[in-house]
């Protein structure tokens, strides 16, 4: 190994101390990362044990699942195909995921662009209002949506009062995909936002001026410079959007209705009111295949970036 | 970028803000209704809280959140700063590729799969699970957050200084905690910052890893939430907030002077005065 950390000699002892920086982080993430994944591809090829009584002391079932998983089977991967609601969940997984990106973009572009023309004593103040709500709990911006769009929620109140909706008509939007698509939109806007001015405040000001000079009208320069030249924020947002949505539990939960099918609402089910481990530890399996990819582009992306 | 503000920026800045901050807004102004219903507005009223106090459940699920989110934070400070320097300072050791895979997976990982697979492995363990494994679990995902915050900032960080440390024969150790460490200060603390509203925020990890006799407050909120909208969670939610919001700002506040201070000591340096 080359010793990179400067032009000083390393001093005595300096290589053990270099060894434990790396040692400690790294065995953490694969004791608490790495071996938990490879233990939840072992279970998903094991054998569900079913026949328990209504239920048992936890701990006496869990280690029955255990034993369980030493037998090596395909079982659980041929029930994902055999029973067509995981394979309509992860594409409605999918479709979700891709239009609530398209609509993220939409919406957070505008935003992340006023914000970047902004004059710069006040955009320290609007990066701190978009971060804000990132700090607060996702559970708690879940749950605020809920008191607005029920049918007896403020939305319906409000309609009403301003006259659109009769006193007898009402919202039907909580438990829709739209209510999903909502409550998505809203909690993962600042992760597009943040991304996306990121690259904006850093474009180069003289390129507009030099197409201003030139002849271009404002909204022909912003196509040919401002949304190319973004683009790299605009793909880190969307990965950082696309990839945790298709997994995503709470909201399709809290919001969705029941036939708002989620791959990680689906998981979830699985795991906790059927208590079929191999069959959930397969349903991940799958969702990390489908997901590897554009994790690796996000990944590849972030690297290059940090340097 | 061109400064000014046409009417389009204003008008899209407007309700983008208007669309996040709405929401919250109504939550906090109707945790303080004297009605039970949440949408019908009948006066001022901070009984909620009251009965909150009273409600034990939700004060024992608040401890353990809290004693879960500081212990959890601070070991995943320490790693997430160890694997920081990791990253940006030793260029190449044996599995680098494997390694910075597993600090920026966890980033966008589905908790789903985090929760189930953290799970399988202490049932494998044989452990019992409760306020350990909730406190392990956190810290594994948000150390990730911790080294990518703390990554950026010694990235920028001017290596002259631990150079002329080292020179002046400071020992790695040494030089690490006299210069590198309060240089990086600010994205340790903000590191800290994020890795705690993280963990006090995570519901599908907690509710996968833990045991008996450690509910944390998201598991309690979710469960009651499951039941209905009361004003109970809207007080415990706008409780929650503003500790969040607080701690926030005072710590942006800080970073910044800090920062300017950082600014004035480097320029003083410079000019020798």
């Amino acid at each position: 190994m080359t010793d990179t950390s400067g032009t000083a000699a390393p001093a005595p002892g300096a290589s053990k101390l270099r060894w434990l920086v790396v040692a400690i982080p790294y065995l953490w993430l694969v004791v608490f990362f790495l071996v938990p994944f490879l233990i939840v591809l072992k279970i998903s090829f094991s054998t569900y044990a079913i026949a328990q009584p209504p239920y048992e002391p936890v701990f006496d079932q869990l280690s029955t699942v255990w034993e369980r998983a030493q037998q090596f089977t395909l079982d659980s991967y041929r029930y994902l195909t055999e029973d067509p609601i995981y394979l309509r969940s992860y594409l409605s997984s999918l479709r979700i995921a891709a239009i609530s990106t398209v609509l993220l973009l939409l919406i957070g572009f505008p935003i992340a662009y006023g914000m970047a023309r902004a004059p710069s004593n006040m955009r320290t103040t609007l990066l701190m209002l978009v971060i804000l709500p990132f700090w607060t709990s996702f559970l708690i911006r879940v749950y605020a949506w809920i008191g607005i769009l029920k049918p007896e929620g403020l939305l319906t109140v409000f309609l009403q009062w301003i006259g659109i909706f009769g006193p007898d008509q009402q919202v039907h939007l909580l438990n829709t995909d739209w209510a999903v698509f909502i409550g998505i939109v809203y909690s993962y806007l600042p992760f597009m936002i943040l991304p996306l001015y990121a690259t904006l405040e850093k474009l180069d000001d003289t390129l507009l001026e030099a197409a201003a000079d030139l002849g271009a009208r404002p909204f022909k320069s912003f196509w040919v410079i401002t949304v190319p030249l973004s683009m790299p924020g605009v793909i880190a947002g969307s990965f950082l959007c696309f990839i945790p949505i298709v997994g995503e539990f709470v909201i399709p939960d809290l919001l969705g209705g029941s036939d708002t099918l989620m791959i990680g609402r689906q998981l979830w089910n699985e795991f906790n009111a059927n208590r079929d481990w191999p069959t959930s530890s397969a349903v991940a399996v799958v969702l990390l295949l489908i997901l590897v990819v554009p994790i690796m582009i996000f990944q590849n992306y972030g690297r290059r970036t940090a340097q | 970028m061109r400064k000014g503000l046409s009417w389009f920026n204003v008008t899209s800045l407007t309700f983008g803000f208007v669309f996040l901050y709405l929401p919250i807004l109504i939550l906090v102004v109707f945790s303080f209704n004297r009605s039970r219903l949440v949408t019908v507005w009948a006066g001022f009223s901070t009984q909620w809280y009251g009965s909150l106090l009273n409600n034990q459940q939700m004060l024992d699920a608040a401890w353990v959140t809290l004693r879960v989110g500081v212990l959890s934070a601070t070991i995943a400070t320490v790693l997430g700063t160890l694997a920081a320097v990791t990253l940006v300072r030793y260029v190449r050791f044996p599995g680098r590729t494997l390694f910075s895979g597993m600090v920026f997976a966890p980033l966008v990982m589905p908790d789903v799969i985090t929760g189930l697979s953290l799970l399988l492995l202490f049932v494998a363990m044989d452990v019992a699970r409760g306020f350990w494994t909730i406190t392990i679990a956190h810290t594994t995902f948000t150390m990730c957050y911790v080294a990518v915050v703390v990554q950026s900032r010694l990235i920028t960080l001017d290596r002259s200084l631990e150079e002329a440390a080292m020179d002046l024969g400071a020992t790695p150790l040494k030089t690490f905690f006299q210069v590198t460490l309060p240089l990086i200060m600010p994205a340790v603390v903000a590191g800290w910052m994020l890795a705690f509203t993280l963990s006090l925020d995570d519901l599908v990890l907690a509710n996968f890893t833990t045991g008996v006799g450690a509910t944390t407050l998201p598991i309690k909120i979710y469960s009651q939430v499951r039941l209905g909208v009361t004003p109970e969670i809207n007080a415990v939610c706008t409780i929650l907030i503003a500790i969040v919001s607080v701690g926030v700002i005072i710590a942006s506040i800080g970073v910044k002077r800090r920062e300017a201070q950082r600014i004035r000591d480097e320029r003083l340096a410079a000019t020798g005065g």
